[in-house]
This record gives structure tokens, sequence and C-alpha cells, in this order.
């Protein structure tokens, strides 16, 4: 059984500039108040402290919108609080997101001595052309001294890239990807680009203006991935996430472990086990909205529900299966009080065994090479017809 | 009791959208039947299908009464009927009530192949015809040049048409005038015993089911105990009146009169139109001629979207067969499609309506199998099958021959698009019987098998003509035919709802296009599909969906747990309506979209 930690997650909405692929909870604001902000923020891992305190915190983890755009002293503060409530992990690790730009790049300093000791940039693209296609503010000669810049400053890191972007050959990015291993420590993320509803890139894909590759070329493209990154010693840990042996991203992995993670900050999720149920929470996405409740009522829950025994395990594989290591016996008796053969519908799981899909082992149950490239077609298939109703706490 | 020399009985006959429910509208305004406040368009098109297709589906009396110029006063009864090639039974029956008809035809348009069928039958009941030019108000209106048509086609004289603008009113007094003056009254002996037509019978709610009749001879009123000649059933009568369009009760109803009565009678499908009613006391020794049973000539499977609708389907389809007994259904079980009916219909429209009304009246959400004919299948043991669907075809060494329905098509057509059409019938084995002008146009007459023109026939004419070319059929007899049946297989496997029967020289083309077509249907799964046509054991067309090759969600982090969870629960729901092929699973829409084949 793997340890599946216990971590923090703290969301700052704001950026500079939306980005035309994302549709994460960010926005673009003139001037804020960041002392209120500061205050909110602590206000809610007060309150969280509250309900789930005493334990030992294995992470924290800086995300957004744009971190890199709060001030060091800001992020101390959060640390400190964060300090009050629970027990650090000697090895605590705690993660900052930050974009490349020379402007942000002064603050690293201020970060590390902060208490942030892993960096992940976004840089996204090694190239002029891309980065503007993809709304950045930064160019590629930034990112590769941000990165630099990173590395003095943490022992640990990584940087973010997105491929199978419009008009890029797989030759074009098989050479970006091995400048960017290059250039990259222990850990490198590599997303597909997918077109996501309610994003600029989703009306000008609709308009017929973005000429996405076809499944076949993603595929490809996919392979290619997981080939480069295999042989540079960076293998996939997770569908996206590449990382050398102890390199990968500990915070990430309570999520895909199914572990329990306290969400503070507009739109932050959660789950916790409270009083011995494990909840769903969900704050406020809404930036104002979320600072308004905090200061009336000390936190902006929107909703905290106890998740149902079958809704537990069926995150716990949808999260589990993404994770090379796959989903243990261990785990699914501790969520769910049953074993994996109980929640899945064994003629089901034998024909994604044979497809070469998934791979069922004395210890657990994990997903191949193949079956990762296709997981969400396995995950249809294999909780379609799970028995998930009859697990029980 | 009206005078039978002061009686006048008419029906309309129209194309769709000549103005025949325009013209009625009028009709019953000039006589006072309904006051202004009463009057909307269309009032005698009761269900809400009828007024928006500009189609009527039950037929509709209404009594005007007329003060004529001579000064006196008429009843004039006017029947509407339905209009359209499934219901010419039906308005066989109508127009056997009546002494004449009003043949409405556009000045804008000219004649239409639905309107020849209706006249012919009008004239094959030796009535008086009034030729009544419709939208003579219209800049394109040309009412000589369809006057000719009306000669040259018909081989009716045009020469005392009345030429009117129903929507304007313009010269709709003329009509009227032309009933009293030039159609015969009605003939008939009060004193004889009672001999009344079936014209068509409803049910309502409140007062069980409607009779709509004609009373040849004699009479009936309440307490009268008639006898349904065709079942031998007697009932007694509660209530006889007639509709002005609104029902008013009358104190009997005598020779020549048209009207209603209501008997307790429970069912509609006890009241078969063109039955005669005859007094169960003093029995007439002979029926009217003309009757026959409805039978149905086009087959299809209705099955609920959801397999959870099927009790409430069977409920709707019991509620609808109330009021339409010539439609049939009974239990079907399909592996592709699950539990649902087959059901037989007079036609084509008359399948459309039906599964529209399913749809509104009874909001359910319906998956319909492709039509199909009724085939005689010769067994070689002498035994004749009467085949409603092409999955119980038997194994084909027991089958001697197949024999199916042929019709008799009649097509105008502008000379334009002579050539198309030309080329569609004859794709569709078409033999031509006759060809001749009239003016710009051809008027085409063919023999077709009629799973020919079930399979999108009358969609490609319309296509190919731009929507001029009209079409109208009669089923003309059984002939032998070169038939085999085509099975389409996924993973090895047959799916009994798009089996067909088809002619053997469009087998491999028809088994190519749905494999096409399914090829593109059936979404990418883990496992590559096989989608197989075959005739017999020969296959003859084969396609193949390969596995899918990538399918996964870049980002998934904390956030995103709940809202990937909601999409993993709603794809669970999706499955249900799947269904198991070999290792795949094949979504039930892509059987309904191949189902629409036809369609483009």
């Amino acid at each position: 059984m793997n340890e599946r930690g216990f971590g923090l997650y703290v969301h700052w909405p704001f950026c500079r500039a939306k980005c035309p692929y994302c549709d994460f909870n960010s926005h673009v604001r003139e001037t804020i108040d960041e002392a209120r902000w500061r205050r909110a923020l602590i206000a809610e891992i007060d309150h969280y402290g509250g309900l789930a305190g005493g334990r030992t915190l294995a992470s924290i983890f800086f995300g957004g919108g744009t971190p890199s755009l709060m001030a060091p002293a800001t992020v101390a503060a959060v640390i400190e609080r964060a300090g009050r409530h629970w027990r650090f992990d000697p090895d605590i690790e705690i993660t900052l997101e930050a974009n490349p730009s020379s402007v942000e790049a002064a603050n690293f300093e201020g970060y590390r001595t902060a208490g942030v000791n892993r960096l992940s940039l976004g840089v996204q693209a090694l190239n002029d052309r891309d980065l503007k296609m993809l709304g950045r503010l930064h160019d590629a000669a930034e990112a590769i001294s941000a990165v630099a810049l990173a590395r003095r400053h943490f022992e640990r890191g990584s940087f973010d890239l997105i491929y199978a972007r419009p008009g890029q050959t797989a030759a074009d990015w098989e050479s970006e990807l091995r400048q960017a291993i290059a250039m990259a420590g222990e850990h490198l993320s590599v997303y597909q680009l997918t077109i996501e509803p309610n994003t600029v890139f989703a009306g000008a894909y609709r308009r017929g203006e973005l000429a996405m590759p076809d499944e076949d070329t993603a595929a490809n493209l996919f392979e290619t991935t997981q080939d480069v990154m295999e042989s540079a010693g960076l293998p996939a840990y997770e569908i996206s996430n590449h990382a050398r042996p102890g390199g990968e991203c500990r915070h990430n992995l309570t999520y895909w472990r199914y572990g329990d993670y306290v969400g503070v900050g507009p739109g932050a999720h959660g789950r916790l086990t409270i009083d011995g149920a494990k909840r769903a929470t969900r704050q406020h996405r809404a930036p104002e909205a979320w600072l308004q409740a905090v200061e009336l009522e000390g936190h902006a829950t929107r909703t905290s529900d106890p998740i149902e025994p079958s809704d537990r395990a069926a995150e716990m594989l949808m999260m589990g299966l993404r994770l090379v290591e796959g989903v243990s016996d261990a785990n699914a008796k501790a969520e769910t009080g049953r074993g994996l053969d109980e929640l899945v519908d064994g003629a089901r799981l034998a024909r994604l065994v044979e497809g070469g899909f998934v791979e069922r082992s004395a210890q657990g149950l994990r997903a191949t090479a193949a079956g990762r490239q296709r997981l969400d077609a396995v995950l249809a298939e294999l909780l379609a017809g799970a028995n998930l109703s009859m697990a029980r706490n | 009791m009206t005078d039978l020399s002061h009686i006048r009985n008419f029906a309309i006959i129209a194309h769709i959208d000549h103005g025949k429910s325009t013209l009625a509208d009028r009709l019953i305004q000039l006589c006072g039947g309904l006051s202004a406040r009463e009057m909307r368009d269309q009032v005698l098109d009761t269900m809400e299908i009828e007024r928006e297709r500009g189609i009527t589906i039950k037929a509709q009396t209404v009594r005007l009464a007329y003060r004529a110029k001579n000064g006196r006063s008429y009843e004039l009864n006017l029947m509407d009927t339905p209009g359209h090639v499934d219901f010419s039974y039906e308005v066989s029956r109508s127009l056997a009530a009546c002494e004449g008809s009003l043949l409405v035809v556009d000045a804008t348009q000219g004649v239409e192949a639905q309107t020849l069928a209706n006249v012919y039958q009008a004239i094959d009941n030796n009535h008086e015809i009034i030729v009544v030019l419709n939208k003579i108000d219209l800049p394109a209106a040309e009412p000589e040049r369809v006057k000719q048509q009306i000669q040259d086609v018909i081989g009716l004289d045009a020469s005392g048409a009345v030429a009117i603008s129903a929507k304007t009113g313009l010269h709709v007094d003329q009509v009227l005038e032309a009933l009293v003056e030039r159609l015969p009254a009605p003939k008939g002996d009060g004193n004889a015993p009672l001999k009344a037509l079936l014209v068509d019978s409803w049910y309502d709610a409140y007062l069980g089911v409607v009779i709509l009749l004609r009373v040849k001879d004699g009479h009936v009123k309440a307490g009268t105990k008639i006898r349904l000649m065709s079942t031998g059933a007697a009932h007694e009568v509660d209530r006889v009146g007639f509709f002005t369009p609104k029902p008013e009760t009358a104190a009997e109803l005598g020779p020549g009169q048209v009207g209603f009565l209501t008997a307790g009678i429970k069912e509609v499908a006890d009241c078969k139109i063109g039955d005669t009613i005859t007094e169960d006391r003093r029995p007439m020794a002979e029926a009217l001629p003309g009757f026959k049973p409805s039978v149905p000539v086009v087959f299809c499977g209705l099955f609920p979207v959801d397999a959870a609708e099927y009790g409430q389907l069977r409920e709707s389809l019991a509620k609808l067969r109330l009021n339409d007994a010539s439609f049939q259904f009974e239990p079907e079980t399909s592996a592709a499609l699950g539990f649902g009916f087959r059901c037989g219909f007079l036609g084509l429209l008359h399948l459309e309506i039906v599964q529209e009304r399913l749809r509104r009246e009874f909001n359910l959400e319906l998956i319909t199998t492709a039509p199909s004919v009724v085939y005689r299948v010769h067994l070689t043991n002498g035994d004749i099958l009467e085949l409603h669907n092409p999955a119980d075809l038997p194994d084909p060494v027991r089958i001697d021959h197949i024999e199916e329905p042929w019709i008799k098509a009649t097509i105008l057509v502008p000379s334009d698009y002579l050539g198309p059409i030309l080329k569609l019938c004859e794709d569709r084995r078409g033999v031509q019987l006759d060809r001749t002008y009239a003016g710009s146009r051809a008027m085409l007459t063919y023999r077709l098998p009629l799973n020919e023109v079930v399979f999108d026939f009358h969609d490609r004419l319309k296509s190919v003509s731009r929507g001029y070319a009209s079409f109208d059929y009669q089923l003309d007899s059984y002939q032998e035919g070169q038939l085999v049946k085509l099975t389409i297989l996924v993973n090895a496997e047959a799916v009994d709802a798009l089996s067909c029967i088809v002619h053997g020289h469009v087998a491999e083309s028809r088994g190519r296009a749905l494999c096409v077509r399914l090829k593109e249907l059936i979404p990418r799964q883990l496992f590559k599909i096989a989608v197989q046509a075959a005739i017999g054991g020969r296959v003859i067309a084969r396609e193949t969906i390969s596995a899918m090759r990538k399918d996964v969600t870049a980002k998934c982090y904390g956030g995103d747990v709940s809202r990937k969870r909601k999409l993993l629960d709603k794809q669970k729901e999706g499955k249900k309506r799947m269904r198991q092929y070999g290792n795949v699973e094949i979504p039930q829409s892509a059987f309904i979209a191949a189902l629409k084949i036809g369609d483009d």
C-alpha cells in the first residue's frame, strides 16, 4: 500500500491574461487588494484546520490562475498558517505554479525564502510562434532562463508543455521534446492540447479555424512522447506526468491515490474525512463572491457532502488507474471496505484483461500502456458493469 | 323533416394546400353555422396534426342552412373527406354518402396526382362534379390554362367552372348557388326499413363511439334498435343529430340526411367504415355495396427509445386504436431494440401520422424500423404465409417462391423533370403503362413494387423534381419476385432490426450502403468491429471499424474529480441503451440512424 498523503491546495484565481485554451477558474483583474485576499485565504485555512486539524501535512500546492502573481509574503503567510493547524511532514513538498516570464522570475528567490521547495513552470512551448498562438505572455528565451533560474533556487521542480498544437508536426514535437528533456530536472508534465468548452479555442474550433489532429495522429504523438520520455529516463508515472524515480509530485499523487486533501480559495475542491466520513468539498467559484463570503462567514464553502461508498469506489478507480502503479487492493479495502474483485464486474474485467488494457495482480489492478492511452473508454467499460452500489464503508 | 328536394349532399375534393379547408370555412360562415367569435381557421380539422399538416384524417360533416336566390331554403351537407391515398377506401365511403362533389383546383398550380384518384372515385360514384378554381386573386392564377388542363387530364367539362378566392371570399356565394342548381337531390324512401351507410366513427370520452352516417331509406331516432350488418351486433340508439359543425341533437334522421348517432357502443373497431346500418326489427336483406374491411399494407416496428416506456407505448397504441381501427399492432421483440410492437398501417402517411401522434399526444420517444410490405411466402409444402416482418422469413430451403404487392402509380410532373423521374421509376423496377402530356406537364402511369415505394421513393421523387412531382397510387396485385433477405451482421451476430427483404438486383448495393453507413455511425471502440451484409449465408459486403487508438483526458487533478465522475455516471446511463455484440457494445442510436438510411 502506497502512502496516500494528506495535502493542502491553495487556489489563486488571477492571471495577467486568460489563455485561449484554458478552462480553469482564472480571472483577469486590474488591481486586487492582496492584503484582503491573504486574510481570506488564511481564514479558510483556519476553517478547515478547525474541522480536520492535527493531521500530518505531506504537501501544499499553490495553483491557479497564476500563483506567481502572489507576493512572497502572502505565500509565506499561508504556509505559516497551515503550520498552526497541521504537523508538517519532515519531507513536506510545497509546490508553486509559476509563469516563466522575467517579471515573475524576479520573485523566485522570495518564494524559496517563504518556504516553497518545488516550482512548476508553465512553459507550454519552446518556440515563439506557438507561445503566441497559445496566448502566453513569455517568449522561448525567457522560458529557458526561467527554468535555469528555478533549478538554481529550488532542489525540486517541473515544467509543463502542451503538444498536438495546430500545425505542429510529429518531427517538430519530437525535437522540441528532446530540447525540453535536456533542460528538465526530475519532472516534466506533457499535455495533449484538448479543446475545452467555453474557451477561445472552442469557438475557433467550432468555426473551423483550428486544425486539430485526428485520432490516429493524436495517438501517434502520444506514443512517440511515451517512447522518447521513457528512453530519456523520465517514464510516465501518470497519463501526462513523467519523472525520474523519486521525482514524482507527491501532492498530485495524493489526488490520484485518492487520499485526503483540503482545498481553499475560489472554486477549490477538497476530499476530506471529517468525523469518519469522506466528504467532497467545494468553495465558491467567483472570486469576489468567494471573498465576500469568507469575510462574512469565515469560509466560502458551497458544498460539503459525504460521498456515497459507490461514488468513492468510482472516484478511486477513475483517479488510480491514471497512475502506472494502478489501484491497490489495500487502498480499495481502506476506502470502501471491499476488495477490487468485489467492486468491478468480472466479465467486463476479463474482456479488458484479454484485450491487454488492464492487468490484475495479487496486489491490485493497473492499466497497461495501451489501457492508459484509452483510459476514458476503459473506465466507462469497467465502471458500467461495476456493482458499486454494494460497496460499503 | 326536410323535403328530399331541398337537400344537397356534397364532398370537397382537393389537393393539399389547394384550399379545401379554407373554402369549407367560408361556406360555414356564409350560412351562419358559426359566429365570428367561434370561427377559426380550418374549423373542421380538429386534430392538431390535421391543422398543421393541412390534411384531413377523419371525415367531418357540416349541415348548412342556405337560403338560395330562388327564395327556397336548403339543407346542404358538406362532407369533408380525408384527402390522401392511404385513406382511399375511407374517401370512397364518404363519396358514396354524397350525390356530388366540388373539385377545388388551385388556379396557380393546376391538377395534382392525388386529386385525380379522388375525382375518379367521385365519377365512379356517379357524382355531379362542380369545378371550382381557387386562388384567382393571386397574380399567378391562370384559370383558362387550368380549365384546359382539367379537360385534358381528367376529361371533365370545365366550362361551367366557378372562379373564386376562398381566402377573400370572392364568388363563394356562386359555389352555394351552383350546389343548389346543379347537384341532384338525394333519393330515398322514408317508409322503407332503415338503410344507412356508416361513413366514419370515432371515440368520444363522454358519448362513447360516435357514428357518422348517411340515411338512404327509412328513419333513425333515439330508441331505434339498429343492427350493424357486418357483425350482426344490435344497439339501441341514444341520440341522433348533426353538426353545424357543433353537434346538435335532432329528433330523427331521415332519407337523404347526413348526421351522427350514439348507441352506447364501446369500440370503434366494431363500427367498420362502409358497413350498413339497418333496423334490428326489420333488417335489410342485402347490405349496401362497396363494404370491405380495411387491411394494413405497410408494417413497421415501433420501439420505445427508453425501455421503461414499453407499458406506456402499449396503452397509447390501444388509445389510438380506439379512434382508428384501421391500424393494427402486436407485440414484437428485437434483440437490438428490445420490446416493442409490430404495427400495420394503411400506408406511409398513415404510419407517419400515428408515429407523430404517439410522439406529440403521448410524449413518447420512438424508434421506427424500416417500413415493410406484406409478402406472400409460398412454402414448399404448399402453405402460404403472410409475412409482416422480414425477421420472420422462414429458412430459404422451405420457401418455394415469394410474391410481393405491386401498385399502380400515377405521377404528374412538369416535363422538365421527366428524365430523372423516368430513371427513378426504372431503378425501382417500374413498368411504364402510360405516358401522356397536358400542356407542360406529363402524366405517367407505372406499375411499381410497393416495397420499392416504401423505401424512400416519395422523398426521392420530391427531390429529383424539386418538389413539383405529385404522386398517387392504388394497390394492384401480387406478383412473384426474385426476393432475398438481406441480413446485417455486427461481429458475426445478426442485427434483427436492420434485416430487410429486397429484390436480388439491389441487395448488394443496399447491403454495401448499409455497411458503409454503419461504419460512419458506430464510434470506434476498444475492440475492432466487423460489419457485414449477407444474403442467406453469403457475405456480400464487409466494413471494419478499427479499434480506438486514443481516448484519455489529459488533465485530471483534485479539482476535476467530481465533474469527471459525473461524466462517467452519464456514460453508464448511456450504456443501458447499448446492445452487446461479441466483445463490443453498440449504441442504440447507431441503429436508429441506420434505419434512416433513406433520408438523405
